[in-house]
């Protein structure tokens, strides 16, 4: 396949449209999802769901030979859709592991390695129309305390109202991030770095809400979606304090040859338009004993995976050793991502 | 076979009239035809044809849901003083209430399918058959009291009818268990979505206690507006008489809820903007803007205006009593609760987003489709329910057995000759 960037100008579409038919010609040669390739499009062809996926069950509920059919007709689904051979793993989670992340805010640079990584691992939508990302890095400005800046009299209101304090703007730090921030370089100087994703909390107000228990909780402790479950309501979105859920506005783009084609159900699996997803902790990786993409990726080592349960995981050690954090810990979500600093 | 009759019929009666009712028909079905469209456009695209985004991703439907579940549940306004204060111009037409409940319902369910990224996995939601997350989340709460109300009004509305029509004795202890049943299930539907929105503490606007009996005071207000509207139009506009009695009632319901629901936006503003947190944002939004993003500020200073002037007005008895000014006080304060409670409340609760990020909102060309073309099936399937209705409580349209229907046409038939 020529290299295809669907974000790109009209007219660059075309061109790549016309690439794509000639290549589609190879690909008819080659007898490989004749019907589909009809479509002239430059977005992978979608693939016809069948009846009997339409009409599955919650996979949670399924038995373990409908888990493996539900797994074998999107393997063959999604293979005739991004022309390669893409595995759907059921893998389930693993007796006595509980995953917990630790994220190092002393060391983050803010150079969001970790969200590219993330995109590229887990299958998001990409491109202008509908970029989907799990991970959300703030940037955290340093307050300025400035000498001049204050009112003396103690009056700063309007009214004469003593309202306490002389100074005008909040002096140390300003607990206000924003995710949008284009540096020539990081780490710049008056700021540090706050990234965010789900917490995968141990009471999760998202699985609560749900009225057909498509998100829920896995024994290991991380919450999950069954795409073809989920109605699409958004309550889940709603109620999360983490902002840390995306819905699928459209049909997803995801061009074929970025496509990630080790996947899990549960996990990076593509998704369909009209349902929300998250970060899964790289299920895919995880329950194979790997790290997740970010763990992977991130060149100051700011971030930390491991079994709560194991005594000996360096993410025990980090939890008894560093001075830890929660966010928003009031709600009572009790997150399994924790923050540190040294 | 009776019952059939009475199907037929009523569908008749339902839709017979004059050039003004065919034009209003005409008039609603393009409305329609336009949700048909919109419907389409979204089913086949995704929601991303509308204006919803990952920062604001309720908003429009979500709105109007909130909304119209206020005007569904007022037609307790018309049930509670006819069955309990035995109120006899209301009881005479009850059913009238009723019927303006049905559509609402019917509106408020299409306002959710609007809403929904996957209508077409609607079917998971039902027990048995799909997952029912029964009692954990609300949302299900909600589908029980909506489809309940829907069902109560529609067995308690048209068994009265039936019975009208049939001529028969309405069974007294089958009857009033379900007007009873549904005037206590009319405060539920309220308050379960209220419940449904506020108790998401990720978002502090709507996080307080106050948010249940400010629905139903807002909705007690809304809701009786409309239907002094309806009720003025069809005494307007068919036989059916209403007493000016029952405006009256109507519009000190109107006027008492209409004040205590300003006297609670009021105590809300006060307990937000004293302290002034962080979780008061939403509210500063909706009211003063926030860096220039201040397209919410007209439309607040606008509905609190419509709202604060109307109950002035409502509160002097000539202009309340006033049976030529009401309609248009009263179609005032409903479109100041419905910007208020409506876009005034969903927006500034996921404005800003729980990182704090603040995104503008506007419905899209699809959204307002949408949205318009619900409003019109609600007012369509309204005119052809009242229409009936009254032809039914006139006694326009009865039962009649084979050989009255034989003397009538005979008798028509010796006219001709």
């Amino acid at each position: 396949m020529p290299k295809q960037d669907s974000s790109k100008t009209k007219d660059n579409k075309l061109t790549s449209r016309r690439d794509f038919l000639r290549s589609a010609g190879n690909y008819t040669v080659a007898s490989l999802s004749g019907a589909a390739m009809l479509l002239s499009d430059p977005k992978p062809a979608k693939a016809n769901v069948t009846w009997e996926e339409h009409f599955q069950k919650n996979y949670r509920l399924m038995t373990d030979e409908e888990k493996q059919q539900a797994i074998e007709r999107l393997e063959t689904r999604y293979s005739e859709e991004y022309g390669k051979q893409v595995t759907v793993d059921g893998t389930p989670s693993i007796e006595g592991v509980l995953f917990g992340y630790a994220l190092n805010i002393q060391k983050c640079i803010g150079c969001r390695r970790c969200v590219k990584a993330c995109v590229a691992e887990n299958n998001q939508s990409r491109g202008d129309e509908q970029q989907i990302e799990w991970i959300r890095v703030l940037r955290m400005e340093k307050g300025k305390f400035s000498e001049t800046d204050r009112d003396q009299h103690g009056y700063p209101e309007s009214f004469g109202v003593q309202v306490g304090g002389n100074a005008y703007k909040p002096a140390g730090v300003v607990l206000e991030g924003q995710h949008y921030y284009e540096p020539e370089q990081v780490p710049e100087k008056d700021a540090f770095y706050f990234p965010m994703q789900c917490m995968q909390c141990e009471k999760p107000p998202c699985v609560k809400v749900c009225p057909v228990r498509t998100t829920y909780r896995d024994p290991d402790g991380i919450v999950v979606i069954d795409y073809n479950w989920c109605i699409g309501c958004r309550m889940c979105i709603g109620a999360c304090p983490y902002w840390a859920r995306r819905f699928n506005w459209g049909e997803p783009n995801l061009p074929k040859e970025e496509m990630n084609p080790v996947t899990h159900y549960l996990g990076n699996r593509p998704r369909m338009k009209g349902v929300v997803e998250k970060c899964s902790f790289c299920v895919q990786r995880t329950r194979k004993g790997r790290w997740t993409a970010c763990v992977e990726v991130c060149p100051v080592g700011a971030r930390k995976f491991g079994n709560l349960l194991d005594p000996n995981s360096e993410i025990r050690k980090v939890l008894a050793k560093k001075k830890v954090f929660r966010l928003r810990a009031d709600l009572n979500t009790y997150p399994k991502f924790f923050y540190y600093m040294d | 076979m009776r019952f059939l009759q009475f199907v037929v019929d009523y569908l008749k009666a339902g839709f017979t009239g004059g050039l003004l009712f065919w034009a209003w028909m005409l008039f609603l079905l393009f409305f329609i035809m336009l949700w048909g469209y919109g419907e389409y456009v979204q089913i086949a695209n995704g929601m991303i044809v509308t204006n919803l985004n990952d920062q604001v991703s309720w908003g429009f439907y979500l709105a109007n849901f909130v909304f119209m579940v206020g005007v569904a549940a007022a037609a307790v306004t018309v049930v509670f003083p006819a069955y309990v204060y035995k109120h006899k111009e209301l009881h005479r037409i009850v059913v009238l209430g009723e019927m303006i409940a049905i559509a609402a319902v019917v509106m408020c369910l299409l306002f959710v399918i609007a809403h929904m990224g996957r209508p077409d996995r609607l079917w998971h939601l039902l027990p048995v058959i799909g997952i029912f997350n029964f009692p954990h989340a609300m949302l299900t709460w909600d589908v029980i009291v909506l489809n309940g109300y829907l069902l109560l009004n529609i067995i308690g509305g048209y068994y009265y009818l039936y019975k009208k029509y049939s001529g028969g004795e309405i069974n007294k202890s089958f009857y009033l268990p379900v007007v009873y049943i549904a005037i206590v299930w009319a405060l539920s539907i309220h308050t379960v979505t209220a419940f449904l929105i506020n108790t998401m503490p990720a978002r502090p606007m709507w996080f307080h206690s106050m948010m249940p009996i400010k629905f139903i005071t807002t909705a007690f207000a809304a809701g009786p507006s409309l239907i002094i509207v309806v009720f003025l139009l069809v005494r307007r506009f068919t036989p059916m008489k209403i007493a000016d009695e029952a405006f009256h009632l109507l519009s000190q319901i109107v006027v008492w809820c209409l004040g205590i629901a300003l006297f609670l936006t009021m105590s809300e503003i006060v307990t937000e903007l004293y302290p002034a947190t962080e979780h008061s944002l939403g509210l500063q939004y909706l009211m003063f803007g926030h860096n220039g993003l201040n397209s919410l500020v007209p439309f607040f200073w606008t509905a609190l205006s419509l709202m604060v002037g109307s109950f002035i007005l409502l509160l002097i008895p000539r202009i309340r009593k006033n049976l030529t000014l009401l309609p248009f006080i009263c179609i005032a304060a409903f479109i100041g609760i419905w910007v208020e409670k409506g876009m005034g409340l969903m927006l500034p609760g996921v404005i800003p987003t729980p990182v704090g990020e603040f995104a503008e909102y506007t419905p899209s060309h699809i959204e307002l489709m949408v949205v318009g073309g619900i409003w019109a099936i609600g007012f369509f399937l309204l005119t052809f329910m009242l229409k009936g209705a009254v032809a039914v409580l006139q006694g326009e349209v009865r039962y009649r057995t084979e050989s009255s229907k034989q003397a009538v046409s005979e008798q028509q038939a010796e006219a001709a000759t």
